[in-house]
């Protein structure tokens, strides 16, 4: 049981003098609340393993410190740590039964043989595992392999988080549903931090009270779901989050409104000190412009195709070099191909250099 | 269902017939034909049934005295240099580098004992334990070892022995390396974490991962010792007296020195059998290995 924090960590795999762009993990300074659901979201090579290996001490960082509970562990092993980590492909240790599985952490730390006996039913019954104790951990299938390497971090009492490293890769579809809502259950009940790394954003917002989106080595936001959602912080989460993601549009933003290409959109907030050289964009979920039919006043885009998604129809549509996806109504037919396009004021932001701006009120 | 009836198909099939029957029948057939007679040269034989056999089971007769010691020596061996090359060969395994360049120095000079002929390696052996000339010979003896190959039995053993230790542990080695190569990263990970130590993780993770490829450098190095006639010869000549002759050596000594070709056709048949024996024994228990896994892997 413990709070995590990160003091300007960062790692190279090429050594501390690599240039700071060819790090694995920028420097981040960050803190995981004690007894937190958190998710470490992101594309492939995005770093996010690197911060897990590196909390859990399987690497060492090149600079900065880990705290648990406000004690630098930076320099501690792994086995020192109490830390319990779930991997992409289940490990099992294939000659042992599924109790002696359970048992091995302890037993590795001379734990009495009573006390390893007590905890391993216990963590047996919590995971279902009961009445497998004593048969061989190979013949098992994949997602209860999954449960014995989890179970094999929670028999230890000390443990102060435990990580998932895209724990769902090898399950089943229609498993996976099970084995995520038996982590929130055990999350709820057990108390502990956890950390899931995934690069699937459903599994990340339906598990994780707050989701950690990482980006070419750098953490860009970590907030709620919900947060994620309506004020992404970096263009990048926009469109990586939400299906489809954000529309970025280049923009010029003076005051409440901003110019794209002839047409001007109203804005909510007023930005007056936008950065100056700085790329400027707007940002706009697909489910905060609609499509309606051509009207002056109205900036008007070229319809490509509509995407009917059952519940919701998106048009997909160009304006100029731009694409962009928006909200189509029911009924909402484009004969020509020509299409006029609403915002809704207060949910289009602006971004410079791709990170969000707040307006004034 | 009616098949067509076309005798030509018989035609396809003669030349692997006629293959077969020169490459492998007929010479076992001539074997098993000189095995129940005998032959005082001159091509006259003389027929004897099963008589050979019956000898060759009774130690009290020279044929069968000769055929069990020297098949129990032949064990014996085995059974040591198995011992000796399985575990060196895994710690050879264990201790080798993960990566860079000195993996590849290793695997070469591992394989360099595997590329040297056999008479070859004899060859090398019989020089270095020379007391007069060889390099081992000579300094064994120089700092007072009383070496002597030639005339010691339990020198010569221990050359044979420590000669085909030379030659056949890199086998086990490479084998061993291979095995232990495809073992995920995120075991000895997980092991890390688990709080394992350095023999728990041999225990738990690398040798039940490397037991297949170990049944294979088992078979395969006992099959190979068991068989063994080259170096011994070229070295010991399966002296001194009779303590290096092997089952091959001796074997050879009554085919080609005394032209017993109905003993040695009867010897040659048991040995045979008893290599197949073995053969299907190692066979059978690999097989069910794998059989066991197979859920494991259909899972994964």
């Amino acid at each position: 049981m413990a709070r995590i924090d990160l003091v300007d960590l960062a790692h190279s795999y090429g050594g501390n003098d690599a240039p700071q762009d060819s790090f694995a993990l920028k420097p981040v300074t960050m803190t995981w609340r004690q007894g937190g659901a958190y998710a470490l979201l992101g594309p492939s090579g995005c770093g996010k393993t690197t911060l897990l290996n590196v909390i859990s001490g399987i690497i060492t960082p090149s600079r900065g410190k880990i705290l648990f509970d406000g004690e630098d562990i930076t320099p501690l092993s792994t086995q020192k740590r109490n830390i319990a980590q779930v991997f992409q492909f289940p490990v099992i240790y294939d000659t042992m039964t599924v109790g002696q599985n359970l048992a091995f952490p302890l037993k590795n730390r001379g734990v009495p043989k009573a006390e390893i006996d007590k905890r391993v039913a216990e963590i047996g019954r919590l995971l279902d595992l009961e009445p497998y104790l004593n048969r061989k951990a190979t013949r098992l299938t994949a997602d209860a392999k999954q449960k014995i390497s989890l179970g094999r971090g929670l028999v230890r009492s000390d443990v102060a988080a435990v990580l998932f490293d895209e724990p769902l890769t090898v399950i089943d579809p229609e498993l996976k549903w099970q084995l995520r809502s038996k982590l929130k259950a055990l999350h709820r009940e057990l108390d502990l931090t956890m950390i899931y790394v995934t690069h699937d954003q459903t599994e990340a917002l339906t598990f994780a009270d707050t989701v950690v989106v990482m980006h070419d080595g750098r953490v860009v936001q970590s907030g709620t779901p919900a947060e994620l959602f309506d004020k992404p912080a970096h263009t990048f989460v926009g469109y990586f989050i939400g299906s489809p993601g954000m529309n970025i549009i280049p923009a010029e933003v003076r005051g409440r409104e901003a110019k794209v290409g002839d047409h001007v959109i109203a804005l909510n907030r007023s930005y007056d000190k936008l950065p100056d050289g700085a790329k400027i964009e707007i940002g706009v979920r697909p489910e905060f412009v609609e499509v309606v039919a051509p009207a002056p006043g109205l900036l008007s885009a070229k319809i490509e195709r509509v995407d009917d998604l059952g519940r919701i129809r998106f048009a997909r549509a160009r304006l100029g070099d731009a694409k962009l996806a928006a909200r189509a109504p029911a009924g909402f037919t484009s004969p020509d191909g020509t299409a006029g396009l609403k915002f809704d004021p207060s949910h289009v932001h602006v971004y410079a250099d791709s990170l969000l701006v707040e307006g004034a009120a | 269902m009616d098949k067509t009836v076309n005798q030509k198909a018989w035609f396809l099939v003669l030349p692997v017939f006629l293959v077969v029957a020169f490459s492998a029948v007929l010479p076992l057939m001539t074997v098993v034909n000189y095995s129940m007679q005998d032959t005082f040269g001159n091509n006259q034989f003389f027929w004897n049934g099963v008589g050979w056999f019956k000898e060759l089971l009774d130690p009290s007769t020279d044929l069968g005295g000769r055929f069990l010691a020297s098949l129990g020596r032949n064990l014996f061996f085995s059974l040591v240099i198995l011992a000796i090359e399985v575990p060196l060969g895994i710690v050879v395994a264990l201790s080798m580098p993960r990566q860079g360049w000195t993996v590849a120095a290793c695997l070469v000079i591992l394989a360099l004992p595997l590329l040297i002929p056999w008479n070859v390696v004899g060859t090398i052996w019989q020089i270095f334990g020379r007391p007069d000339i060889g390099l081992l010979g000579y300094v064994l003896n120089h700092i007072g070892i009383d070496y002597n190959y030639v005339s010691n039995e339990i020198d010569a053993w221990v050359t044979v022995i420590v000669m085909d230790v030379w030659h056949w542990t890199s086998l086990v080695a490479l084998l061993c390396y291979a095995g232990l190569k495809s073992i995920p990263e995120a075991y000895y990970q997980a092991a890390q974490i688990d709080g394992a130590s350095r023999w728990a993780v041999f225990k738990a993770i690398q040798l039940p991962k490397m037991n297949r490829v170990l049944l294979i450098a088992v078979l395969l190095r006992f099959m190979d010792s068991f068989m063994i006639y080259t170096e011994p010869f070229v070295v010991t000549g399966g002296g001194p007296g009779n303590s290096t002759t092997f089952v091959s050596i001796e074997l050879v000594k009554i085919a080609l020195g005394q032209f017993d070709l109905g003993k040695a056709a009867a010897l040659s048949l048991v040995y045979n059998l008893i290599i197949l024996i073995v053969c299907w024994i190692f066979y059978t228990v690999m097989t069910n290995a794998s059989a066991e896994r197979k859920p494991q892997e259909g899972a994964a």
